[in-house]
């Protein structure tokens, strides 16, 4: 089978957009229209005139992609041509900042298309700098650490669910660490009737500093700690989650595989601070069952 | 010579303004309509909504958006796939689009949008002038801008025809003044449906969002691409001018009407003064023309229908042979004190050899009432200017010295 | 090539790309450990490891970077990275 997404891109050796990218048209099939926003996805596959898009694709701006599937679903509807899935795959930056309107306006008015979110934590495009869905001490080129500071001073936004607050009948949470899994949501999402949003995490080589062949490990890592739980929401309500039970692994195995981290574990007070880290990844296992 | 306009009495109805355009839209069988409600404009959507809600436009799907910045954007993903496309909005609304303005323009998307004129915050006003669109002057689109309500519902028809041709496929707005036109009521025709059909083809764009043939739209251009990207649009518009004025002459031969083509004319045979204009104003100097004519002043009328493409042929033919120009804007240019048709026409003169002097007005800014006595006090300074050259090149006319 | 209104590009055509230049290391299958699992070809980002005949795969070292993913995460050690010679 040929594949939907295509080679000679220009993303980075291991880089997690691509494996995002392919493993969503592997869920979604070729009867999809894709909707990509400004990001390096976008830059990466569409260099005019050259496309790694085996699929009807359009990019039009960074904050509307989700009004741009809207517009496509209507269409397609109008035109009586329904089968057809609209999947916007879209960046944190993209999704969480400054696509919010966006993406809200389009799920509250409940149209037909699948979101996937692409979450590097930060904006890779422009050169690592901090998002909505950077996580807590994260060092990026705008929240960099330094002597009074360790990175970013927030927790990452809670976009599935926000998601699910407007009424989506079903989001959940993948990894590009799981791909079996991933490809599986994004297959359930496009089936389903409505706006439904997936939300891929995937680690950047680039950005978060480790070596190009560690994409899928750290992926994995962020599962196994609880930092990224994986779990689907139908109406509203937590149905399936995947749970880590005695494989559980200290946060710190995941921090230290990054360079974003790297000032934890150098800086005097940073033992407090990942400690502050591993209760987040505690209260996920707490809330979710992990 | 222009051909005289038809107006079938027995089809005439009094509606307001804002139905028909909204009637308009309906004829032109569009099949995505996306947009947000503001000041102005909101009767046209509103119209459309209850047209939609009587299952009055087939195959047709309304979006209510979140704002107007998605109103557009969502036309980009429609028409890329294939629809007809319209949307509606004003000043505040426009301005929140102006990035998406430039991606229709750049992707060849021929949507088309009615602009209810008027004024831009701050302060904020919700009253006529032509700031918004003019400050879109730039975004790559064809602006059309109407004179009356009659004008603009038949423009609608008109400008989807011009954007969605093969050559051109370039987005279009059809200008109309806030409330002076949106909210009043006058007898017109209603667009006729079965002429409209005639009139216009269904839209069968070539290249769309398609699985059968996945082509990708909207990818980067590189230093080796872009500037022709922009040369194409430009050789788009200058097709354009001879576009609006064929589809004119086609809408004339089907439906009896005309209002001009990329210009108008009224009494500029003889006239040693023109005034030229865009949108509703242009009633109002025409009545004062045929006043001033009796006193034998030589006073006529440019009225510019197309702002862009700017029709510079067009114009200067109108007014090689005249003794001063007079050009009234409803919107300014911030630190060069003139408003729009003033430089423009004045650029369009600069290489030629016409040499007729160009003063310019700002008016009517906010919705200032444009009272007739202060467009013959203009033409007073005009022919002032006959006889001893321009002392004011550019002037906000009306302005309360009280206030300053 | 002409620039078509708007811009269309048609599908697939980044492979004239041939990304395999950017690559340091090279991956190299030990058929003799490969137990077919297919974990390289679903993981690889560029689309560089096709299914042989056979069952196994190979590498389409035009595209590979060398990231090293397919290696890193094979379960049977059945792919090294050796040094690219140029």
């Amino acid at each position: 089978m040929k594949n939907l997404f295509d080679s000679g891109h220009r993303g980075c050796a291991g880089c997690c957009d691509a494996m995002a990218a392919k493993f969503t048209l592997m869920g979604a099939g070729e009867d999809s229209i894709v909707i990509n926003p400004t990001g390096c996805l976008e830059v990466m596959t569409t260099p005019f005139p050259e496309t790694s898009w085996n699929v009807p694709w359009i990019h039009s701006l960074f904050e509307n992609a989700a009004a741009v599937g809207a517009g496509v679903e209507a269409a397609l509807k109008s035109l009586g041509k329904e089968n057809t899935k609209v999947v916007v795959m879209g960046g944190d930056g993209a999704t969480l900042d400054i696509g919010m309107r966006s993406i809200s306006g389009t799920f509250e008015r409940g149209h037909d298309l699948t979101y996937v979110c692409i979450d590097n934590e930060a904006y890779m495009n422009t050169g690592v700098q901090r998002s909505g869905a950077t996580p807590y001490n994260a060092s990026t080129t705008t929240s960099p650490s330094g002597k009074v500071s360790f990175g970013n001073p927030r927790p990452k936004k809670n976009m599935p669910a926000i998601m699910a607050a407007h009424g989506a009948p079903y989001v959940a949470t993948t990894s590009i660490g799981f791909p079996k899994d991933m490809i599986k949501k994004v297959a359930k999402a496009t089936e389903i009737e409505g706006p439904t949003y997936v939300h891929a995490h995937a680690p950047c080589t680039t950005g978060w500093g480790f070596d190009t062949s560690k994409t899928v490990e750290v992926a994995k890592m962020a599962v196994q700690t609880g930092l990224w739980p994986l779990y689907e929401m139908e109406d509203g309500e937590v149905t399936k989650v995947r749970k880590i039970g005695k494989n559980v692994k200290p946060v710190e195995d995941y921090l230290k595989m990054q360079r974003r981290f790297k000032h934890l574990f150098t800086m005097e007070g940073g033992e407090e601070e990942i400690a502050k880290i591993q209760a987040i990844a505690d209260k996920n296992i707490e809330d979710f069952g992990l | 010579m222009a051909p005289e306009n038809k107006l079938d009495k027995s089809k005439m109805v009094v509606v307001e303004g804002s139905y028909a355009v909204a009637h308009a839209v309906k004829t032109c069988r569009p099949n995505v309509i996306s947009a947000y409600p503001i000041t102005p404009q909101t009767h046209i959507v509103e119209d459309l909504s209850q047209f939609m809600a009587d299952g009055e436009i087939p195959n047709c799907e309304y979006i209510n958006v979140e704002s107007e910045f998605s109103a557009l954007s969502a036309l980009v993903g429609s028409s890329a796939a294939g629809a007809r496309c319209y949307s509606a909005t004003t000043s505040q609304g426009l301005e929140l689009m102006h990035e998406v303005l430039f991606n229709v323009s750049g992707m060849r998307l021929p949507v088309v949008m009615t602009i209810v004129n008027r004024a831009v915050s701050a302060p904020i006003s919700i009253w006529n002038d032509q700031q918004d669109s003019i400050s879109q002057r730039d975004t790559g689109w064809i602006q059309l801008y109407a004179e009356n309500i009659q004008e603009i519902s038949d423009m609608t028809a008109q400008a989807y025809k011009i954007s969605e041709d093969k050559d051109i496929l370039m987005p279009a707005m059809t200008c109309m003044d806030g409330f002076i036109l949106s909210h009043v009521y006058e007898p017109v025709v209603l667009l006729e449906q079965d002429l409209t059909d005639e009139f216009l083809p269904a839209y069968e764009p070539e290249r769309i969002l398609d699985p059968k043939n996945p082509l990708s739209f909207g990818a980067f251009a590189d230093p080796n691409y872009y500037a022709e990207f922009r040369y194409l649009q430009e050789q788009a518009m200058q097709k354009a001018l001879k576009k609006i004025e064929d589809v004119a002459n086609e809408f004339y031969d089907i439906y009896g009407r005309y209002y001009g083509g990329l210009i108008d004319e009224y009494r500029t045979d003889d006239a040693d003064i023109i005034i030229m204009a865009m949108g509703s104003i242009v009633g109002t100097i025409k009545d004062l023309i045929d006043k001033l004519r009796d006193r034998n002043v030589k006073v006529g009328l440019l009225k510019v229908r197309a702002f862009r493409p700017f029709p510079a042929e067009a114009i200067k033919e109108v007014i090689k042979d005249s003794k001063v120009i007079v050009t009234l804007d409803k919107n300014i240019s911030l630190g060069l004190n003139e408003g729009a048709l003033c430089t423009e026409t004045k650029s369009v003169l600069y290489n030629s050899d016409i040499r007729v002097p160009v003063i310019g007005y700002m008016i009517g800014h906010g919705g200032r009432d444009i009272k007739v006595d202060t467009i013959e006090k203009i033409v007073d300074d005009a022919e002032e200017v006959i006889k001893t050259g321009i002392r004011i090149e550019s002037q906000f006319a009306d302005l309360k010295e009280e206030l300053l | 090539m002409k620039i078509l209104p708007g811009g269309a590009c048609e599908a697939g055509t980044t492979r004239v790309n041939k990304t395999g230049g950017w690559r340091t290391f090279k991956p190299v299958y030990d058929y003799d450990k490969c137990i077919k699992c297919k974990l390289c070809e679903l993981l690889c980002p560029d689309m560089a490891v096709n299914p042989r005949d056979d069952g196994y795969f190979e590498f389409d070292y035009d595209y590979c970077k060398g990231c090293g993913i397919c290696a890193n995460e094979c379960p049977k050690s059945a792919i090294e990275m050796v040094l690219e010679e140029k």
